[in-house]
């Protein structure tokens, strides 16, 4: 009988435990900023700058985010994650928004419970390789020792383009992309292997970037983007819509210099409702209806975070490729708005 | 007539189990009992119900599912087709080959360290005290490290031995040192080599015969042999001769610079020269005190006794000082040899790919079963250390004073 009582108790607490901490939106506008997890430093994409301060694509959508919930770019706590601590970050609520380099996978979403609300860079697996070495494809790379960050796609995919090619390799895995140049630097490897982007990245950061050579092959489909968890429809719609009116704003002609002056009335119904200026969209998200002003203003549209973090004109110089607008040939392609 | 009975048994009151001290004690355990099931089933249930709340589940399953992942240190056969519980497996095997190797390294380096540290040299004293001082207080995880990062920053790379006039050499020809590890030439085993292995066998059970029977002479007769060098001819002269009798059956597999790498012979990996050497030093530093305590435990008069029998310091240490000192020494090399384990996680520093690594590490990024793989590592190292402390406890057992 105590024992059924105890139980029971018990039960019950747990479950109170249990249910707390559904409502993401809520918590982040009682908390007044939003725990965002990026990388540990990527040049371009997330790293902090001489200041202090984050900067980069991925920390563009974490600030976008901020903006469209509290109205306020800087009021994001940036709470940097290697491979191995994201997911656990994210699942446990130590972060609300995930924006770091992830490979939307079907397992991750599926199985790790985790919801991914858009692609805000479509990438893929690449070589890079010292000039050297003489080598112009991958498929001459058999018997080669490769320097690969842990706990990432790479690893698998790696795995299974040296078994489908039939070569051999030897793997030398690394926690962080710092050591895993310092690796490659030193000749402990003869190729180093990530996304093709974080290869750009890594390689404007060497004192004689022109000694380096990406390979031509890219062995791996790697759609990288912003998730949260599953379970909080609301909250994943608000970090959806986000990255979507970055992208479509960049479609309509919307950025960070004109938003002000469109926002006050223009002829283009979308464009209109995009800013809040006709219906009210923001209201269904439980949002101002000024939210993607806001998260436009923060940063600017998807093409103009491109250009100033990663684009052509930055040291990683990355073109657009597939991240090009629909319109452009490329695969943005952001649903309409009403 | 008067009936003998026993004195009233009293029947059990439900005060009693506070107020009788023969109770008292249950009450109290019985208390304590419930209080702990109660909170580790308070944990319990929360993590259930947390998971469940999250949509997730314990499941195993996935231990039986393909690993997709490639490992560079195989001491099994494994490819990226295996299982997961097979990398686990691997993982397990090379987390148990560098404790070994560090166990091993640190028994020596300490040992030597610790008998030096009581040296009547001044200076091999004060450059011991300062080995345990420098490397017991700087954290494994640094010396770790440090190793590795010498070791690739000051090694030349592979391609270093190409080409017309290489930068570097290899070794007598046969070893070379690079940043991704230690090349050595590599057995081949050729017939009759089964037949060269079993005379190595004897002529060890050959050179223990031999001692035994020197040690039998010296107790009956009195009579000293010589022990060193016949010990070493029983040892290797057999085996060397009939290597030429058989037609040297054994060869060597040289490393050579083909395409990118070294092929052929064995590699070491480097992480692995890093991981075995760092633990090494830094626990050989803590066995050193030991070894000091212990020997600082026999009592003076003990090597002055035997001083005076006409014993020289090397006799009188290995057979009358060591022997007792071991008594004092074993139980903290026990915690050593624990720590070592425990340490060796820190393999994910340089990469290389322990239990931590595998089942730990790729295996839990890869599936997200966080807690499964946890709960897995922590019965392996649970599992390990016992195994360790009841094997060494063993032989401590046998070390200790016999009292008759």
């Amino acid at each position: 009988m105590t024992k059924t009582v105890t139980l029971g108790a018990l039960t019950v607490a747990a479950f109170a435990a249990g249910a707390a901490g559904a409502a993401t939106l809520d918590d982040v506008k009682a908390r007044g900023s939003l725990n965002c997890g990026v990388t540990t430093g990527l040049v371009g994409f997330a790293a902090p700058d001489a200041n202090g301060e984050w900067e980069g694509f991925d920390v563009g959508v974490c600030r976008a985010v901020a903006a469209a919930v509290l109205g306020d770019p800087t009021a994001v706590t940036f709470v940097p994650t290697t491979g191995k601590t994201r997911f656990t970050a994210l699942a446990s609520g130590e972060i609300d928004l995930l924006a770091r380099n992830t490979t939307w996978t079907y397992s991750r979403d599926v199985d790790l419970k985790f919801e991914f609300v858009g692609v805000n860079y479509y990438d893929g697996q690449g070589f890079l390789v010292p000039k050297a070495l003489g080598v112009s494809s991958a498929k001459e790379l058999s018997g080669a020792t490769i320097c690969i960050q842990t706990g990432t796609t790479t690893e698998l995919n790696l795995a299974d383009y040296f078994r489908k090619n039939n070569m051999e390799y030897q793997p030398v895995p690394i926690e962080t992309n710092g050591e895993a140049q310092q690796q490659y630097l030193a000749g402990a490897c003869d190729v180093y292997t990530t996304d093709a982007s974080g290869l750009a990245a890594t390689r404007a950061a060497f004192e004689t970037p022109g000694d380096h050579v990406v390979l031509p092959e890219i062995i791996s489909k790697e759609p990288l983007g912003p998730l949260v968890r599953h379970g909080d429809s609301e909250w994943g719609d608000v970090a959806r819509w986000t990255l979507n009116a970055l992208i479509a704003a960049e479609e309509y002609g919307i950025t960070s210099a004109n938003v002000e002056e469109l926002s006050a009335g223009t002829d283009s119904p979308e464009i209109d409702r995009i800013l809040g200026t006709e219906d009210n969209l923001g209201a269904m998200m439980g949002l101002e209806p000024t939210w993607a002003k806001a998260a436009i203003a923060a940063g600017g549209n998807y093409g103009e975070l491109f250009e100033k973090n990663i684009g052509e004109n930055t040291p990683i110089g990355l073109s657009r490729g597939l991240n090009a607008q629909w319109t452009d040939g490329g695969l943005l392609y952001a649903p309409p708005f009403r | 007539m008067t009936t003998l009975s026993d004195p009233p048994g009293g029947s059990f009151r439900l005060s009693m189990l506070l107020n009788d001290t023969r109770y008292r004690s249950y009450t109290f355990q019985f208390i304590a009992l419930v209080i702990v099931l109660g909170i580790f089933g308070y944990l319990g249930s929360n993590l259930m119900a947390n998971l469940r709340a999250a949509g997730l589940n314990i499941s195993y399953g996935f231990l039986g599912e393909s690993s997709n992942y490639d490992i560079n240190q195989t001491l099994i056969d494994y490819n990226s087709r295996s299982t997961h519980w097979r990398a686990a497996l691997v993982g397990v095997l090379n987390t148990m080959l560098v404790a070994l190797l560090a166990c091993v390294t640190a028994t020596i380096i300490g040992v030597i360290a610790g008998v030096l540290r009581l040296s009547p040299n001044w200076l091999v004293r004060k450059l011991m005290a300062g080995y345990v001082e420098a490397f017991r207080n700087v954290p494994v995880l640094i010396w770790i490290i440090i190793i590795f990062t010498i070791m690739t920053a000051v090694l030349p790379a592979p391609s270093a031995y190409r080409g017309e006039d290489p930068t570097a050499s290899m070794l007598f020809g046969a070893i070379a040192f690079t940043n991704r590890g230690l090349y050595l030439p590599a057995p081949v085993w050729g017939p009759g080599s089964l037949f060269l292995g079993l005379v190595f066998l004897a002529s060890i059970i050959g050179v223990f015969a031999y001692r035994r029977y020197a040690k039998k002479l010296l107790f009956d007769t009195g009579k000293l042999l010589p022990m060193g060098w016949p010990s070493l001819a029983i040892l290797i002269l057999p085996t060397l001769l009939f290597y030429f009798i058989l037609g040297r059956p054994i060869t060597l597999d040289y490393p050579a610079l083909a395409g990118f790498n070294f092929q052929g012979g064995t590699q070491i990996l480097g992480s692995l020269i890093a991981l075995w050497w760092a633990l090494a030093i830094y626990t050989g530093a803590f066995i050193a005190e030991n070894v000091r305590a212990g020997i600082q435990s026999v009592s003076k008069g003990q090597a002055e006794a035997a001083a005076s029998l006409g014993m020289r310091p090397r006799r009188i240490m290995n057979l009358v000082v060591l022997p007792q000192a071991l008594r004092v020494i074993i139980p903290p090399l026990i915690s050593n040899y624990l720590n070592i384990t425990k340490n060796s996680s820190l393999a994910i520093a340089v990469g290389y790919m322990d239990i931590t690594g595998t089942l730990g590490g790729i295996t839990l990024n890869q599936t997200g079963r966080a807690i499964e793989c946890i709960l897995l590592l922590m019965a392996f190292y649970l599992a390990i250390s016992l195994a360790i402390s009841a094997l060494m406890n063993v032989y401590n057992n046998a070390m200790q004073l016999k009292e008759r």
